[in-house]
């Protein structure tokens, strides 16, 4: 337990003391920041019923901060250490792969959490002026929030594991890239395909992520999508620790 | 615990997808020893040393640090181990103090006693000025320090480090041997390298490895014994030629002899004996019976480049 908390606030720091963290959040506050006036622009033009969390989940900004946010948080995780030859002496602790797995992914999980933090800003100054506490209850805003730490403890886990893969930070980004990026394209797959009735199609239909996403921002918990994004996330750390286990049987 | 035996490697070999780093090797080091591995490059010592500090198992044999198994009590032996990677890997974003607590905290030591040990290696390791600076701004040999800090920094019964002076100025790495030295009054440490008269200088023992088999194990004065006769020594003197020359041929005791000319009426001359004996004694009398000058009188001793080349060598002739 102590290693493991040692281990998290180091890999914590090492977003903050380099460029590096900074960098990925003002990206995504810029891209937060657009699609809060594009939203506005919108809801001046017309009002609609739909709830105003959902709206952003719906707008391409969300998706693009979230796929491209995740594999630049996560290539760094195993695969820098790899590089740098620092992996070899923190296996030479006595520090389980487990803890060094788990630690790792809870880092990135804090920093992907905080570096939505700014969109509870602009929800807040939306309820400030808007006066409406209505069109945005605590329940939509937890709703939001639960999406996407789930979101978020998937990508974060699929970005762990392709760190684990290979010693090169940019290789890391793009398997974590191209997986999560077919894993969000599998959600647009059964509109487009003849095949959406019998079990392919509701195979398909559980990794509808927009879908969640759009449920989560109406304030709809279905516990369904939380098993398989939590399911999801241990499957895919499961798989990092047997690829950091690996050098054992290599 | 096993008769004050630090480490036991028996029969250990570690088979890599298509090749052999280390075939069958067996040697031990006993507490309180500076034990040296010295080998070329991929003659299997990181190899050796990676299964040691329990990196990665082996593929046969059984490897014992302090009486446990390295592989079955992989944390216990951790616990006792120090262990400083090849090119001294560290966290170059991070300051010294703050790195060297962390690795102790990894370590599992307590907060306050990871404090404690952190100022006390900092200081045994010339550290104190730095301990505010960030690594990465560090030089080389400031490094270096660091890694050795870090494996000094839970107190181990046993310190490994792979090729510790690497890549440093000759200043820099007389500190560090100063420190290895230093380190070696409390524990037992096990160095690689493949710089000789790092091994002559530091270890009490020397293990030599040649693709990935132990070609000698002994002390580095032992294994001068072992290639036995020829202790070369070297006079100069100040005499004829002639005289010189015609004086050598007629003692027995002499093998061979070579005469060069040095600078003065000087003449270099190079000894070798039949029967192992030192000369020196002889050719003292000599000088002083027939009044010849006299201003150098050495007994060249082998070094351990001229075993470890002699060790080698029929083996590299045979493959070619």
């Amino acid at each position: 337990m102590r290693a493991y908390c040692t281990l998290t606030r180091r890999e914590l720091a090492s977003f903050f003391v380099s460029l590096n963290g900074y960098v990925i959040i003002a990206a995504a506050v810029f891209l937060m920041g657009l699609s809060f006036v594009v939203m506005l622009y919108d809801l001046q033009a017309e009002a609609t019923p739909v709830p105003i969390t959902q709206l952003f989940f719906s707008t391409a900004f969300f998706w693009l901060i979230v796929l491209l946010a995740s594999p630049v948080i996560t290539m760094r995780l195993f695969a820098l250490e790899k590089f740098s030859g620092t992996f070899e002496t923190l296996m030479t602790t006595p520090v389980s792969d487990l803890q060094v797995v788990l630690a790792k992914f809870t880092a990135a999980m804090v920093f992907y959490l905080v570096m939505w933090l700014p969109l509870l800003a602009y929800i807040l100054i939306l309820r400030h002026y808007t006066r409406d506490a209505e069109a945005l209850d605590w329940g939509l805003i937890g709703g939001t929030f639960l999406g996407i730490a789930l979101l978020g403890g998937l990508f974060m886990s699929l970005g762990c594991f392709a760190s684990a893969l290979t010693r090169t930070q940019i290789i890391a980004a793009m398997i974590s890239f191209t997986l999560g990026f077919t894993l969000f394209l599998l959600s647009f797959l059964p509109g487009h395909l003849p095949l959406t009735a019998g079990w392919v199609g509701t195979i398909l239909s559980y990794f509808a992520l927009a879908d969640h996403m759009n449920d989560f921002a109406r304030g709809l918990v279905n516990t369904r999508y939380v098993v398989f994004y939590v399911s999801l996330a241990v499957f895919f750390l499961f798989l990092t620790l047997r690829v950091v286990e690996s050098r054992r049987w290599k | 615990m096993s008769d004050g035996l630090m480490i036991e490697v028996a029969n250990l070999t570690k088979r890599y997808a298509g090749h052999t780093a280390v075939s069958g090797i067996s040697f031990s080091v006993e507490r309180g020893e500076i034990v040296g591995l010295l080998g070329s490059n991929g003659a299997g010592k990181s190899t050796t040393m990676r299964i040691l500090s329990c990196y990665m198992p082996a593929t046969s044999g059984t490897v014992r640090v302090a009486g446990l198994d390295v592989f079955k009590e992989a944390d216990e032996v951790r616990r006792r181990i120090g262990y400083m990677p090849e090119n001294n890997p560290l966290h170059p974003e991070m300051r010294v103090r703050e790195y060297l607590k962390f690795r102790a905290r990894l370590k599992g030591l307590g907060w306050r006693r990871s404090r404690e040990r952190v100022d006390v290696v900092l200081e045994q390791c010339g550290l104190t000025d730095v301990s505010r600076k960030i690594i990465g701004h560090l030089s080389k040999g400031y490094r270096q320090r660091v890694g050795l800090a870090d494996a000094l920094v839970h107190e181990p019964e046993l310190i490994i480090l792979d090729e510790p002076t690497i890549g440093l100025d000759p200043l820099q790495i007389r500190s560090v041997r100063q420190l290895i030295k230093e380190m070696s009054r409390n524990q037992t440490v096990l160095i690689s390298t493949h710089i000789l008269p790092e091994v002559e200088m530091t270890c009490n023992r020397v293990v030599i490895l040649y693709e990935g088999k132990v070609l000698a194990a002994d002390t580095p004065d032992n294994l001068r014994r072992l290639m036995g006769n020829g202790s070369l020594v070297v006079a100069e003197i100040a005499a004829p030629r002639i005289e010189l020359q015609s004086c050598w041929e007629q003692h027995g005791e002499i093998d061979h002899f070579d005469i060069s000319v040095t600078e003065g009426d000087y003449y270099r001359c190079a000894l070798t004996p039949s029967n192992g004996t030192d000369l020196r004694p002889l050719i003292y009398s000599l000088v002083r019976e027939r009044g010849w000058g006299l201003r150098e009188l050495t007994l060249k001793q082998h070094s351990l480049e001229d075993i470890y080349v002699q060790l080698i060598r029929p083996r590299g002739e045979e493959e070619n």
